[in-house]
């Protein structure tokens, strides 16, 4: 019936949550984090992997959670709150654990594990893959191309901020402003990449 | 008796204006700019989210004496997350138009950084009155907020505002402005109601508060500058 080997599907789908359709610049999540963390391109790079950690473990404690335990009882409704207790004690629990095995790397990026709990990508991502009925495989290829997703663009943002930053501009746009109007003119760019899943 | 209505009157004025959650404090972005496509989608937001962020605000400074300190934001969480879903599941029942266009925005309300910020630095030390009126505040300046960017960003990206698509018990009607119901001009521009127009609008309306506010402070330096003349001329 469905010819495509199955590893193509997968890394089409990578690709597809990672460039495409990408979590903060056309999906719209994370963008507190975005516009917050992404001043220097060493903390924006912390930040966007212990986000990709976390969403990545998270999607794969809360599919199995939901299939298993949520819908065989029949409260598929309490998911959000199911979801949510997992995320903030994931985070709280890699928090620990960075700080026991890796002291530098608990100083490079513990002050950001908090802020994970309410970035809104790593609850996106968990509750578009079951309220879309995706399958397993298809929600981690989903759960791994939103958070490389969200790495590349975080880091190539910060980039840009770093430089714009050094500019005298109107001051009117200084700070916020025109770091809204340059990932606008990011999401135009990205808008380009449309074409690759069409074909 | 006058001075404790004054603080009433505070806390619910405060948030629409001087503190206003998107504008000033630029919290809670990501629905501001996913579903903020058309009017009406944003006012159903705003709405929500008023009812959400006035409920947890009441209950959790209700029981702000039985909560513990060490554990209080996996309580806060747990709060909010309940009446996230029993909004969800109203939504779904009654407007189903609404809860079809917000998608995954309304059960990231829980994750919204303003319902846990208010419940973190008001509710959980003001007293339940108070804390009704600081959500109710929050709310209504969310609310005209997100409707603000809805509004310009429907009337570039359509070229109309359309009432009672996701609204259904109003009937349906369109304002043309940009764009003839007839087809006979279009100066729409659809880029608006992509994502790329999301961040320019908003933008554009930070840079505009920032405009304003920079003004004012300046004239007040003037005014200054011109107090401390008139006084320095008067010593002499």
């Amino acid at each position: 019936m469905n010819t495509t080997p199955y590893i193509y599907t997968f890394l089409l789908a990578i690709i597809s949550s990672c460039l495409i359709d990408n979590v903060v610049l056309s999906r719209f999540y994370g963008i507190c984090p975005f516009i917050g963390v992404s001043k220097k391109v060493k903390s924006a790079f912390s930040m966007g992997v212990a986000v990709t950690f976390v969403i990545i473990l998270a999607a794969l404690i809360c599919w199995p959670l939901y299939h298993f335990v949520l819908l065989p009882l029949q409260i598929p409704f309490m998911d959000i709150l199911t979801y949510i207790l997992v995320i903030a004690s994931l985070v709280q629990i890699v928090g620990l654990f960075i700080k026991k095995f890796s002291a530098p790397l608990y100083q490079s990026f513990g002050i950001y594990l908090p802020l994970i709990t309410t970035n809104c990508a790593v609850l996106g991502v968990v509750q578009t893959n079951t309220d879309t009925a995706l399958s397993f495989g298809l929600s981690m290829a989903n759960a791994i191309g939103t958070s490389l997703g969200f790495l590349l663009v975080i880091v190539l943002f910060s980039t840009m901020r770093e430089r714009i930053e050094e500019y005298n501009g109107n001051k009117a746009f200084k700070g916020v402003p025109i770091a809204l109007i340059s990932a606008a003119i990011l999401a135009m760019a990205f808008m380009g990449l449309m074409g690759i899943g069409a074909k | 008796m006058s001075e404790r209505s004054l603080q009433h009157k505070e806390s619910f004025i405060t948030p629409i204006l001087k503190q206003n959650p998107l504008f000033v404090s630029i919290l809670g972005t990501c629905p501001a700019l996913a579903v903020t496509k058309s009017l009406e989608a944003s006012f159903g937001m705003g709405l929500l989210f008023t009812f959400v962020v006035c409920c947890s605000n009441v209950l959790i400074s209700a029981l702000r004496k039985l909560i513990p300190e060490e554990v209080r934001t996996p309580c806060y969480i747990v709060i909010i997350a309940a009446f996230v879903t029993i909004t969800r599941m109203l939504t779904e029942a009654f407007l189903p138009e609404l809860y079809s266009s917000l998608g995954v925005f309304l059960a990231l309300l829980v994750v919204n950084c303003i319902v846990l910020g208010r419940a973190e630095a008001f509710a959980s030390k003001n007293s339940v009155f108070d804390s009704l009126l600081d959500g109710l505040g929050n709310g209504v300046g969310y609310t005209w907020a997100i409707c603000l960017i809805g509004v310009i960003r429907e009337i570039l990206g359509t070229g109309m505002i359309t009432f009672g698509k996701i609204f259904t018990f109003i009937p349906l009607f369109r304002i043309p402005i940009l764009k003839a119901l007839d087809g006979s001009f279009n100066y729409s521009m659809s880029v608006f109601s992509l994502p790329t127009g999301g961040f320019i609008v908003f933008g554009l309306i930070l840079a505009v508060i920032a405009a304003i506010e920079g003004r004012k402070k300046a004239k007040e330096k003037i005014k200054l500058q011109a107090e401390m003349k008139a006084a320095v001329k008067g010593e002499k």
